[in-house]
């Protein structure tokens, strides 16, 4: 996909100066710090409910074999705390409605 | 974490703000959000992650109760990876 199809941190700045009156500095700290504020719940292990939009979990895995694809040496992959993103049913049917039937035309 | 918890702490951060400001913030970014990935437009922040659809082609598979077959259509579904500095600050061993 073209990189001017992709959504960042600017367009969502710009976004905020248009629609909420943010000056540009403040519209981009807020991008940041809205960012910011789900991280740090995800960090201390409180998982983030935007209803609407979806779920954001933890799931702490447990360590199992790996293997280096390259060499085909054996190395255990470590336990680990990882973030799962599950979409809410909002967002998915939206995505249903605007990609039926979209598949090899977009 | 609740929207309106998030909501509350964003405007904690701004006491410059108009509380209500923090609110719509919130409102106008998971809308953009939402509408971008739902028309098939990738996101892509920085230290955070990234989100975009998978292609689900059409299977067949069975209703579990009778057993019968049925069409399950081609979808997309959204799909979320962590960014970097997400993945290990939420991995920190202490």
């Amino acid at each position: 996909m073209k990189e001017t199809m992709t959504l960042t941190k600017a367009e969502l700045a710009d976004l905020l100066f248009e629609r909420v009156g943010f000056n540009k500095r403040e519209a981009k700290d807020m991008v940041e710090s809205f960012y910011e504020e789900v991280r740090v719940a995800l960090q201390n292990g409180d998982g983030v409910k935007l209803s609407g939009f979806g779920n954001f979990q933890l799931r702490d895995k447990p360590q199992r074999p790996g293997r280096n694809p390259k060499t085909g040496e054996e190395i255990p992959i470590t336990a680990r705390r990882v973030v799962t993103f599950h979409a809410s049913q909002k967002l998915k049917a939206m995505v249903e409605k605007n990609q039926h039937g979209k598949h090899n035309s977009q | 974490m609740t929207k309106s918890e998030l909501i509350a702490r964003l405007a904690a951060r701004y006491p410059q703000l108009v509380a209500k400001d923090a609110e719509l913030a919130v409102k106008v970014i998971l809308d953009a959000m939402a509408k971008s990935l739902s028309q098939g437009q990738r996101i892509e922040i920085r230290g955070f992650g990234s989100f975009d659809l998978n292609y689900r082609p059409p299977r067949v598979g069975r209703n579990p109760k009778s057993g019968e077959k049925v069409r399950v259509p081609e979808k997309y579904v959204p799909h979320f990876k962590a960014g970097k500095e997400m993945r290990e600050r939420v991995d920190q061993k202490d």
